[in-house]
């Protein structure tokens, strides 16, 4: 056990339902309306409030976490902005734990939100070569037309299949049980019903990746209380402790990763799962950021759920959906329940809350008493994992 | 129709040995004279031990696709009509690996371990390295 394990406990949720089409208030509206509504559900007061965990938004790069606070009108004893990608909300709980346990704060909100213009987005992932500056050392990279990091995936992709064997078909049956999971779950952008041949017969986005493999953007946003010991009881439910956690970034741009088939997954689990107690073959629940169908399958393998390069037929062979045998992304994951920008990552929290507390509705597991949380940004490059319990 | 410009390299101080090689179709990459790591992107330090005691050194151009992907949609206007094209990760004989288009060859050929040589594309205002299959 260490030091970090039953510290804090994920407490309050807050969560909207996104949508394709961009709400009327900017983002810092929304922040300060989840705000609300998490401190509520913590059963906490506003000033029970002693922490703030934000990512940036209304282009601000600085001085945004104290304009969050003044907004919210928080007086914070530690306040600060994470980046880490796609693995900025895992990476919060645990640092949002450990100023507890430093006692530097008794109970941290952590909020992301984005409003996204689809049009607007189109436009600018044009004009910028789906990410160019902003994303990657451009300098060596954008002459060469990528994909954004849609091609950094394809790439994985493409050497996991080559040194594995992995097919498209595997690829797919992610895509679709997570579609399953997605139509019990009526906050989920894409419901329809979906199968393999449908997945691998859509559009070829970017080889080997089809289109329902791909997150598709939208507008979000989510909010949640990470409270100390005796704050964690406030509202008389399970409280989501946090058990474990690790994390781990070997690289930014793909060309730099040592191995485009193995992700830090595999060091940050290891710390998560150690730091718990706990295997993989204790976990009831798989929440972990499904950017692409690939990452979910290296994600299952580096974790430790499946051997190396044994992850396409494992996948073949699980039910991966809420009434299966090994339950992954019960909310319908971001490809199916929709990627809110930075806030995506915070699905994977939110639906391990519910789990846990067992208000998952008609996608609750029968026994949820564990759940593993991964967190992935950029290009398999920045990764954040915990381990949650009741 | 207008034509829209591929994005160029803008070099920089640290870079610009590395574009002006590439000018004179030559493929270079620093090698750090304290721990002899070889490397690529360029940078100001050694990424295993952070000496600044670098050397330019000329790699032989051969190498092998890591992984590569064929685009079929392009994110910027300036590919629209290069589509489908194989964006590559080459490993280079040396050890480093560089991002690349593979050409001259049909996308659906590519494979990847495949050999492949250095080519010097001059089209654009500066010199670009890319990469085609070789025999063997």
């Amino acid at each position: 056990m260490g030091e970090l394990t039953r510290a804090a406990a994920v407490t309050g949720i807050a969560e909207l339902t996104p949508t394709k089409s961009p709400p009327p208030d900017r983002e810092i509206e929304i922040m300060a309306v989840l705000a609300r509504d998490a401190i509520a559900d913590a059963g906490l007061r506003h000033d029970d409030i002693d922490g703030l965990l934000v990512v940036p938004a209304g282009g601000m790069r600085m001085l945004f976490p104290s304009l969050l606070a003044e907004y919210l009108g928080l007086r914070p004893t530690y306040a600060d902005q994470v980046d880490l990608g796609g693995a900025t909300a895992a990476g919060m709980v645990w640092r949002a734990a450990a100023a507890i346990a430093a006692g530097q704060c008794r109970a941290v909100l952590c909020v992301m939100a984005s409003v996204l213009d689809p049009a607007r987005f189109a436009r600018a992932f044009r004009s910028e070569g789906g990410g160019g500056p902003s994303l990657g050392f451009g300098e060596f990279e954008s002459t060469y037309g990528p994909m954004g990091v849609n091609s950094s995936y394809a790439m994985a992709a493409r050497r996991h299949m080559h040194t594995y064997g992995t097919t498209s078909e595997q690829l797919a049956k992610i895509a679709v049980d997570q579609r399953t999971n997605a139509m019990a779950n009526p906050m989920a952008m894409y419901r329809e019903p979906l199968t393999i041949e449908e997945v691998v017969n859509a559009r070829l986005v970017v080889d080997p990746l089809h289109l329902y493999e791909i997150v598709r953007p939208c507008s979000g946003g989510a909010a949640w209380v990470v409270a100390a010991p005796d704050l964690a009881l406030a509202n008389g439910r399970p409280p989501a402790w946090l058990l474990g956690a690790g994390e781990k970034i070997t690289h930014s741009n793909l060309v730099a990763s040592p191995d485009v088939t193995r992700t830090p997954v595999v060091e940050s689990a290891a710390r998560a799962f150690a730091m718990a107690g706990v295997t993989p073959a204790d976990i009831d629940l798989v929440s972990v950021y499904d950017c692409y169908t690939i990452m979910v399958l290296l994600t299952l393998e580096d974790a430790g759920f499946c051997p190396k390069g044994a992850g396409g037929p494992f996948v073949a062979d699980h039910d991966l959906t809420y009434a299966g045998d090994l339950p992954v992304n019960t909310h319908g994951g971001q490809l199916s329940f929709g990627q809110p920008g930075i806030a995506g990552g915070a699905s994977h929290i939110t639906e391990a809350v519910r789990q846990l507390r067992g208000e998952a509705g008609e996608r609750q597991l029968a026994d949820c008493e564990l759940a593993f949380v991964n967190g992935n940004g950029g290009t398999m490059s920045e990764e954040a994992s915990l381990v949650l319990g009741r | 129709m207008t034509t829209v410009a591929k994005p160029m390299p803008q070099p920089t101080a640290v870079s610009q040995p590395y574009w002006d090689a590439a000018g004179e179709h030559r493929l270079v990459a620093p090698r750090c004279r304290s721990c002899r790591t070889l490397f690529l992107y360029p940078r100001a330090t050694c990424p295993a031990c952070l000496s600044t005691d670098l050397d330019w050194e000329q790699l032989s151009g051969r190498g092998r696709v890591y992984t590569f992907t064929v685009v079929r949609q392009a994110a910027h206007p300036a590919f629209t009509e290069d589509v489908p094209y194989v964006l590559a990760i080459v490993e280079l004989d040396e050890g480093p690996r560089l991002l690349t288009n593979v050409i001259g060859c049909d996308p659906a050929e590519v494979r990847c371990d495949q050999p492949v040589e250095v080519v010097f594309d001059d089209t654009g205002e500066v010199t670009v390295p890319k990469f085609q299959p070789v025999a063997g």
